[in-house]
């Protein structure tokens, strides 16, 4: 049990693959200029992070060392090409929006990362975990930084959000600024750098605080 | 010796067989989906045609009444199609892909709806890379702008077919000069297309 619960906290926190090992940050940086775009790649993330997780973690036994990279590259290949269709056959108005860094995943690194460090090496039901865990914890910084962006850029937020969730959920765009002008910087490429600057830098921060409150803690029962 | 051969040939095979089946995978999904998404494709297609030609003004089906025509004044490059509405035979209106090479960041890819009479339907964008939160006004998203083309003509003269930094009569987009100055020459040069060849366009000739 708690060997999941260590993988659970890796992928959500302590080795969050966006602010610990700063892996996928080109789709990271591209997509998140609006909640909607970062939630939809988030969630294309996770599946494909699950399926090669599986996949490989599956045929671990049967792939020898020196083939293993190219097994790998073709499972995730197909599982990238297979989200790929399933999101233009079922999301198409989305797809419109990201489909071109949906064949981005291939390259975000975390991918071929978790198969190659986890799931070549662990059982099936671990490796599900970590992909699933792994991509939640990216989803939710790209998810965290859209947030930031789409509120500080164009004064709303969730805004388009029936392109994911289907008609009927318009309810849930907020305007949070009214006769906003907007702030170019946000949505523009630096601003993606710079908010994902501030969210490592917090994270950061939250990691030094409780380190020095379990240290002060320690001290406390010492004397 | 022996060993090595065989380790490399189990690897071969086993490399082989996973490549068969990740195909034979993508291959299935693709089968089971590309009527869908050729369909999503089109129904995109038409529906972007359907705001520039409302569907109860023609009787045909837009996006397959098509030509592909070869202009300068279209597009420097590449063929574009243009869609005809038709009602009763009588072809009402045109829709003329026109691309505007000289956008602040690029070409801007813009769908130039003309009545029979040679007046502007309405106009749209459907592809472009200028600065979001400034050349961006020109979808119907985030402003109005676009919508002013509606109605005009060729028959104003010419200099009125510029925007007023240039001494014309049309409002351009505030900070946004250069993409409106390339989408007004691309929907003039769209309308002079029109009026050149106005008698083919509508399958009258």
């Amino acid at each position: 049990m708690s060997q999941y619960r260590e993988i659970i906290s890796n992928g959500l926190w302590k080795n969050n693959p966006a602010t610990v090992q700063l892996l996928g940050l080109c789709p990271l940086l591209a997509v998140t200029s609006t909640v909607v775009n970062a939630l939809g790649l988030g969630l294309a993330t996770i599946l494909v992070l699950v399926i090669s997780n599986v996949t490989v973690s599956l045929i671990r036994d049967y792939v020898s060392n020196e083939i293993r990279i190219p097994v790998f590259v073709i499972v995730i290949a197909a599982a990238v090409t297979m989200t790929d269709m399933i999101m233009q056959a079922f999301f198409y108005d989305l797809y419109l929006v990201i489909g071109l860094f949906v064949a981005l995943i291939t390259t975000n690194c975390a991918i071929i990362a978790r198969a190659e460090a986890f799931a070549s090496k662990n059982s099936v039901t671990s490796s599900l975990l970590d992909g699933l865990f792994m991509g939640l914890g990216f989803t939710g910084i790209l998810v965290l930084l859209g947030a930031m962006r789409e509120i500080i850029g164009s004064g709303t937020l969730f805004a388009n959000m029936d392109l994911l969730l289907g008609a009927g959920s318009e309810w849930l765009s907020l305007t949070i600024i009214d006769n906003y002008e907007g702030f170019l910087l946000a949505i523009l490429p630096p601003g993606a750098f710079i908010g994902l600057g501030l969210i490592i830098a917090g994270k950061n921060l939250i990691d030094q605080w409780q380190k020095k409150s379990a240290e002060s803690a320690l001290q406390q029962t010492a004397t | 010796m022996q060993t090595l051969g065989k380790n490399m040939l189990r690897s071969a095979v086993l490399l082989g067989i996973f490549a068969i089946l990740a195909t034979a995978l993508v291959a299935f999904l693709y089968d089971n989906t590309h009527q869908r998404i050729a369909e999503n494709k089109r129904l995109f297609t038409l529906k972007k045609l359907h705001e520039l030609i409302p569907p109860d003004i023609h009787d045909n089906v837009l996006d397959t009444d098509k030509i592909t025509v070869r202009d300068a004044l279209l597009s420097r490059k590449n063929p574009v199609p243009v869609y005809r509405a038709r009602k009763d035979g009588q072809t009402v209106a045109v829709i003329i892909q026109a691309v505007a090479p000289d956008g602040y960041s690029g070409r801007i890819t813009l769908l130039v709806a003309i009545n029979r009479d040679g007046s502007v339907a309405g106009v749209r964008v459907t592809e472009h890379r200028e600065t979001p939160g400034l050349g961006d006004a020109i979808e119907t998203k985030k402003s109005d702008w676009i919508h002013l083309f509606t109605d005009k003509t060729l028959t104003e003269a010419d200099h009125h077919w510029r925007v007023q930094r240039d001494g014309g009569a049309i409002d351009q987009i505030t900070s946004a000069t250069i993409t409106s100055r390339a989408v007004v020459s691309a929907v003039n040069n769209a309308l002079r297309y029109f009026e050149q060849n106005s008698a083919f366009l509508l399958d009258e000739s």
